[in-house]
């Protein structure tokens, strides 16, 4: 595939980790002194898996696996609050594929759909808005999941609902911002950062300048990398010519698809449409101020906030789970002690083990499990 | 749902709704181009690569800058040939300076 295969040549691939390793000799750092780079988006996580680049890479560096996984995130409540709207009379569910599995307080999307609750999958908001058109009598609400990377597509997919009178289709918001979530890892006390591999799709949206902070104020290197494993071992190549030199500045791997100030009509949409909440709660990190959008007035027509009464209780992660560790990065997916045994895709306890871009779930399918030191001991 | 996928623009379904189709490795959709259009209408857009999240093209695929990035990787390859030869022959030579 054009753009595709060209990033993930071997050869180069092979180069690159060689470069890697004269950088991390020249630093001096260590497996006992790791270089700690955190890729904040799931997709990034999703890839170093699949193309097995943590194995390639010195033992000096540590990849941190970030937050940025937005069906990771999704607290228990909210998930309960999704069941709820779904199991509303005459209500039709809309929801992207990853979020079904998430298990709620109760049950998941999935039992519920088991359970009769009329809940379809699908790929884009505007197929929700299309079940609404194509089913004027029933009220189909849309549940709203993701980082600047999907929030346009939301938006716009609401501006249009409004432009054609559409009086059937609603939103449950539960999109989020990337800069509080990578401010509140910063200022996080149990946990140091050398460097950023950041949000590749995210930036197409919001451009490189929101980052600024990360470099002026924290002084750490941030570089907005592309998803094939190239761009990767090219952004940490990147970052570590910046430790080596001393630096810290925000620069831009993924030039091929992300321009310095963004996409401009995806920006005034988003702003359009949605306006910060004070406050919202993650999994696992709690809450953070100013991170989660809801629609504006002008749209609370439209809201399925304002529109249902959304029981919105705040619900204590499971126990057993360490999702909230796993997403800070504080410890390694198989760490947990729940960990491929009574956590697993099949039936996950949290919500890192649902989506294909969770760290636990991308452990688990590409069978990192030699991670684990008393296999690692036997040999296999 | 974040994972974005290249696909190229192969015609127009809707000028008036900014609705294009898009060839994803094969498969073709129904994509709104509102976000990559910058002033052009979308019956102009026709050939071009573009990104793909959740059924909206976000991005152009900017073909010079994938290839100068090929090349900046390609460079960083050449420069580490490069040093790997320059202690090769330094070890052989007895030159090399003590790491």
């Amino acid at each position: 595939m054009k753009y595709v295969d060209e990033f993930r040549n071997p050869a180069a691939g092979k180069k690159l980790v060689a470069r890697i390793r004269e950088q991390v000799a020249a630093l001096g750092r260590t497996a006992a002194d790791p270089i700690k780079i955190m890729e904040v988006c799931g997709g990034h996580t999703h890839s170093i898996f699949k193309f097995g680049l943590e194995e390639m890479l010195p033992d000096a560096i540590e990849l941190v696996h970030g937050p940025g996984c937005p069906v990771c995130v999704l607290p228990v409540g909210r998930v309960d609050d999704a069941v709820f709207l779904a199991e509303q009379p005459g209500v039709i569910f809309a929801t992207y594929g990853d979020a079904i599995r998430v298990p709620g307080s109760q049950k998941s999307l999935l039992q519920a759909k088991a359970e009769g609750a009329d809940i379809r999958t699908v790929y884009s908001p505007t197929d929700a808005l299309a079940l609404a058109k194509s089913n004027p009598d029933r009220d189909v609400v849309f549940f709203g999941l993701g980082f600047e990377t999907t929030v346009p597509s939301t938006a716009l997919t609401l501006l249009q609902a409004e432009a054609e009178g559409v009086t059937n289709f609603f939103v449950f918001s539960n999109h989020i911002t990337i800069v509080p979530t990578i401010r509140a890892i910063l200022d996080a006390p149990d946990l140091s950062i050398d460097g950023f591999v950041g949000p590749g799709h995210v930036t197409m949206v919001i451009g490189t300048e929101p980052y600024r902070f990360i470099a002026d104020t924290y002084q750490k290197p941030f570089v907005v990398s592309g998803f094939e494993p190239l761009d990767v071992l090219q952004s940490i190549v990147m970052l570590l010519e910046q430790m080596q030199a001393g630096e810290a500045r925000v620069e831009n791997q993924y030039r091929r698809l992300v321009a310095h100030d963004g996409n401009a009509t995806a920006q005034g949409a988003m702003a359009e449409v949605f306006e910060l909440r004070e406050h919202f709660e993650w999994r696992g990190l709690g809450s953070i101020e100013e991170s989660g959008l809801r629609l504006r007035d002008r749209f609370a027509h439209l809201d399925a906030e304002r529109r249902f009464l959304v029981p919105a209780l705040a619900v204590e992660d499971p126990k057993a789970c360490q999702c909230g560790d796993v997403l800070k990065g504080t410890i390694k997916p198989w760490e947990c002690k729940v960990f491929g045994t009574a956590c697993t895709p099949e039936t996950p306890i949290g919500a890192c083990m649902v989506s294909s871009e969770g760290a636990c779930a991308a452990y688990y399918n590409y069978g990192r499990l030699s991670t684990l030191p008393v296999l690692a001991t036997s040999g296999a | 749902m974040c994972l974005g996928i290249p696909g190229r623009i192969v015609s127009i379904e809707d000028e008036a709704k900014k609705l294009g189709v898009v060839d994803v490795g094969g498969v073709r959709r129904v994509t709104n181009l509102a976000c990559v259009l910058q002033g052009q209408a979308p019956s102009e857009l026709v050939g071009e690569w573009v990104l793909v999240h959740v059924g909206f093209a976000m991005s152009r695929i900017d073909p010079r800058e994938a290839q100068r990035t090929l090349e900046l990787l390609a460079e960083m390859g050449e420069v580490q040939e490069e040093l790997e030869a320059m202690r090769r022959s330094g070890a052989e030579a007895g030159t090399g300076a003590a790491s």
